[in-house]
């Protein structure tokens, strides 16, 4: 089975967890742009980030056969230093056009200030200007009157709510956000987010229409695998498999190739430009033997 | 005011004929508008948002260049080789080549600043666009930026398939070059101007290399001799006989070739012991060309 993550901060990860996700089955990434655990200081650093999530990082996926997007934004949390965050909005234009930019995101709200809100509002419009996508964060606390919230904005600002992923839901959140029109997305991330478990029976009991399963693996203590793991407990307990591929492959792709940014051929029988350069001559794509393995059961280091 | 040694009206003539044959008129029609918007001193976002946006418009497919192209090529830019380009980076050459030149400073600027915020394919596209550029001698700085890029797509973009290197690096930039080429497991063939610039240092650096690479059991690209055969000393020699001794014949090519390269009467000697080998060399059946068209 092929699995898409269509949410992992893989800028904080290392060459190691590329390996096992390929192994696993994951053929392509999205990495929104959000914050670094602490807040940046400059709008050069705003830069040199968006840089590697549309160069360095992007080259590194194709390294292990795994095809590698962005959603380009200004993060709620740094949107409360108003000084920089001005200067951030006006670096997006430069950056949201890009090949493999597939969302505005993730924007939304954090503390729920006014700050947020504002810088919030513009980035709904930029998106809609430029009929863009949007990938909602839903806040960590006060999460589901900020999940309402984020909704009514986007409608507000005239967006289509097929046109904009909310993330990190929970069991609270999801039916609002389904009979809403918005897409679901549910982050498995042990202790703080959802657990797989839970998972599997958010999915038994609302079918697999608009949902959308991600790790958001990052910096804090989460998992790579959270995806292939998900799908597989979901088998395991049950859930027919074409919902399990829906849930874990084709809604990601379904959402997110409405950019025209990211189709499923892009892995599956990438352009030969690409071949030539964003996959280094490896074989993954064509069914043979990867060229690096993570080796798991060696001592030996050559 | 630099000289230009390019002929900028036919490089974007040819571009523009190639792209005229290969993408949907309507892209054709909105990459003119931009091009004329920029050329016409249009803000900068202008450029850059077009920039970016191009594959959206041209898809990525390779252009397509025939026998009669490949010659024309030629003899706009010597070294220049868009036969390995693909048709997004044709018509983003074109959007920078509308850039208004006159004003130095300004022009610098805004290449500057588009390199500062470019993804991997518009990085591509810039290096491998250098060759088109006027002040050629300012870009010496940001090409070797590219050198050091841990992209090896980028790398490749300004080592491989590009006569700038050649032309306007001095030796030191060269050699890291060319070291990080066989470092990064680039070909060095396609490294323009690779005999030419061939020097000592360069050679004591490669030799240095190998045997870094021996030491660690890992193997050595047979084309690290091509640019040492010319200054082959006395431990040279010792290091070609063991390059003779791998079983494998493009090793014993490679060994036979530096050597046939080589002042030295000792380097002659050796080569003899290879009958064969040095047989094919004097024919022209083995030279560093044919090397390379079989590996």
């Amino acid at each position: 089975m092929m699995f898409i993550d269509p949410h992992i901060h893989l800028s904080a990860r290392t060459t190691y967890d590329y390996m096992v996700m390929r192994e696993s089955g994951i053929v392509a990434v999205i990495e929104p742009a959000f914050w670094l655990g602490q807040p940046r200081t400059s709008v050069n650093t705003f830069q040199d980030y968006f840089n590697s999530l549309v160069g360095w990082e992007r080259f590194r996926a194709g390294q292990f056969g795994i095809r590698h997007y962005c959603t380009i934004g200004l993060n709620p949390k740094e949107a409360n230093n108003e000084a920089l965050a001005e200067d951030v909005m006006e670096l997006l234009p430069l950056y949201v056009c890009k090949e493999g930019v597939v969302a505005i995101g993730e924007i939304g709200y954090d503390d729920m200030t006014q700050t947020e809100d504002k810088y919030f509002c513009q980035q709904l419009e930029l998106a809609k200007e430029l009929d863009m996508l949007v990938l909602v964060h839903t806040p960590h606390r006060n999460k589901k009157a900020g999940t309402s919230r984020s909704m009514d904005r986007c409608v507000e600002q005239g967006l289509d709510p097929s046109q904009v992923i909310i993330d990190h839901n929970n069991e609270e959140t999801v039916e609002e956000v389904l009979s809403r029109g918005f897409w679901a997305a549910f982050t498995i991330y042990p202790h703080t987010k959802m657990g797989n478990a839970r998972m599997v029976e958010v999915v038994r009991q609302y079918g697999c229409n608009r949902i959308i399963v991600d790790s958001s693996a990052d910096w804090g203590l989460s998992d790579p695998l959270s995806v292939p793991k998900t799908a597989q407990l979901m088998l395991k307990r049950g859930i027919p498999e074409a919902h399990v591929q829906a849930v874990c492959y084709e809604n990601a792709l379904a959402a997110y190739s409405q950019s025209g940014q990211m189709q499923e051929q892009d892995w599956t029988n990438p352009p030969a430009i690409d071949q030539r350069q964003m996959f280094n001559g490896n074989t993954i794509l064509r069914g043979q033997k990867p060229t690096v393995e993570s080796g798991r059961e060696s001592l030996l280091i050559e | 005011m630099s000289s230009l040694i390019v002929d900028l009206t036919s490089a974007t003539d040819i571009l523009h004929y190639w792209l005229s044959q290969q993408i949907a008129p309507e892209s054709l029609t909105w990459l003119d508008e931009k091009r004329r918007q920029i050329s016409e001193g249009a803000p900068e976002r202008v450029f850059f948002t077009a920039f970016s946006a191009v594959p959206r418009y041209t898809g990525k497919k390779d252009l397509e260049l025939t026998y009669q192209d490949w010659q024309a090529v030629e003899v706009i830019r010597s070294g220049w080789s868009p036969a390995y380009w693909s048709v997004d980076q044709a018509a983003r050459t074109l959007l920078v080549l509308s850039l208004p030149q006159e004003d130095a400073e300004k022009y610098l600027r805004t290449l500057e600043r588009v390199f500062g915020a470019a993804d991997v394919g518009e990085l591509v596209a810039l290096y491998q666009a250098l060759p088109l550029l006027p002040y050629p001698e300012q870009h010496r700085s940001r090409a070797a930026e590219g050198v050091r890029s841990n992209m090896t797509a980028v790398f490749n973009a300004v080592a491989l398939r590009n006569p700038y290197p050649a032309e306007y690096f001095d030796n030191n930039a060269w050699n890291q070059m060319v070291l990080k080429a066989l470092f990064v497991g680039s070909p060095l063939h396609p490294i323009q101007g690779i005999d030419r610039r061939a020097n000592p240092e360069l050679a004591q650096m490669l030799i240095d290399y190998a045997h870094e690479r021996w030491a660690a059991q890992r193997s050595v690209s047979p084309e690290l001799w091509r640019p040492v055969g010319q200054f082959c000393d006395a431990a040279t020699l010792k290091d070609l006989e063991r390059v003779f001794a791998n079983p494998e014949p493009v090793q014993k090519e490679a060994a036979a070739l530096a050597c046939s390269q080589s002042p030295l009467p000792e380097a002659q000697a050796l080569l003899a012991c290879h009958p064969d080998l040095q047989a094919s060399i004097q024919a022209g059946n083995l030279t560093w060309e044919s090397f390379s068209q079989s590996a």
